[in-house]
Formats: C-alpha cells, structure tokens, sequence
C-alpha cells in the first residue's frame, strides 16, 4: 500500500464520517422539540459533515492525480463562515416574529426586553419605544 | 471497495435529505422550513462532492460554490422575510 493510496483511504473515510454526521443532524432535526433546538442541531453537526466531507473530497483529488482544488478549499471556508451566520439569522427572525419556545424551557429574559413586561407594546433593547423611533424618522423627512 | 463505501455515504445523504424533506413540509413554523431548507442546501453540497468523485471529473467543483452562495443568500433573504415582512425595503433614508 503506497503513501498516496493511504491518503486516499483517509479520504473516504472521511466522506463516510461527514455521512453519518450528517443523518445524525437530519434525526435531530426531526425530533427536538423547538424552533431554537432545531436550528442548533442544524447548523453545528450539518456545518460539520459538510466541512469533513469537503475535505476528504479535497484529500482525494490530492492523492489520486495530484489535482490541488482551490475551488473545494474556498467551498470549505465559505461553508465554515456562512452555516452559523445564516443560522444565526433565522433564529433571530423567529424570535421576532414570537415564535413560542418549547414547553419546559427556562427562563426567557430577553422578553421583557424586548417586548415589555406587558407582552404588548413592542419596546426595542435602549428602551425607546417603536413609536418615538418612528416619529423621529418622519421629522427626519 | 471504495466505490462501495462512496455509495453508502451517498445513500445517507440522500436518506438525510428526505428526513429533513420531512421537516420543510410538517414544520410548524416558516423559521422552520429556512432551516430545514438551509440544511438541505448544505447537504446538495457534499452529495456533488461524492458525485463527482464517483465520476471522477473536476466538472462539478463549480456547482459547490455556486450552491453555497445560494443557499446562504436564500437564507439570509428568507429570514428578512420572516423578520421585517419584506425583501426590498423602498422607503430609504436619505
């Protein structure tokens, strides 16, 4: 067995493990309970399958006919950068947008913030209600 | 050997992308399906890495990067969307 046909090996298996990565976080996304438990099965372990399996794409290509692909080494930086911001963003816009937390979660400070202690008047984070914010935009026009 | 255990990791992503499918339709909530449909975007992305190394050609490189940027901007658009009730915002502030 040469030293190529090692790494080649390596490769695979590695597209194996991003595999069983990625079915783990498929089963996790079915079954938690929640919006924000969903969205923090998917991006982590989906993020994680996709980079290892991007790698062993990469090792392959390298070991079999010395192909360095710089197309799969930006697909892997770019994936690694984007899946948590993008993550990120969603659950942001759910909560926003009220969408209610599993039952048997703790607390949840950022509603009082956010929302007011009433849960009606929508109130932003420096305490200065909507509507000031409005208002200081049309004197603006 | 390596062609076997290529197509087994292909048969789990594909198994991966129809659990997920689940989700996008069920999901009770649109946050939901962005994630949902998030992940199976990234999923796309390694099955054409798999492909292309089954058919071994180089082709198929581009489609990686091309599927990420779209994925990532469909998220992005999706959950401003879901935020603001609006894409393209035309009142702007001059």
């Amino acid at each position: 067995m040469s030293g190529s046909e090692i790494i080649e090996w390596i490769g695979i298996l590695l597209i194996l493990l991003g595999a069983i990565f990625s079915v783990i976080s498929a089963i996790g996304l079915v079954r938690l309970p929640d919006v924000y438990t969903r969205a923090h099965a998917a991006s982590k372990s989906s993020t994680l399958a996709v980079m290892v399996c991007l790698l062993g794409t990469f090792l392959y290509f390298w070991a079999d006919n010395g192909y360095v692909s710089v197309r799969l080494i930006l697909g892997i930086i770019f994936v690694f950068i984007t899946a948590p911001v993008s993550a990120h963003l969603v659950c942001r816009a759910a909560y926003r947008s009220r969408v209610p937390l599993a039952e048997g979660s703790g607390e949840d400070e950022l509603k009082d913030v956010l929302f007011g202690a009433d849960n009606v008047t929508p109130v932003s984070v420096e305490g200065v209600s909507f509507e000031e914010i409005e208002s200081k935009k049309s004197k603006n026009e | 050997m390596k062609e076997t255990i290529l197509f087994i990791a292909l048969a789990l992503f594909i198994v991966a992308i129809f659990l997920i499918l689940y989700r996008v339709i069920v999901g009770p909530s649109m946050p939901d399906r962005a994630i949902a449909l998030d992940t199976i975007g990234v999923n796309f992305i390694s099955t054409i890495a798999i492909v292309s190394i089954v058919l071994s050609t180089k082709a198929f490189l581009e489609a990686i990067l091309i599927l990420g940027i779209l994925a990532f901007i469909g998220t992005i658009a999706f959950s401003k969307y879901i935020e603001r009730g609006d894409i393209i915002e035309r009142k702007r502030d001059h």
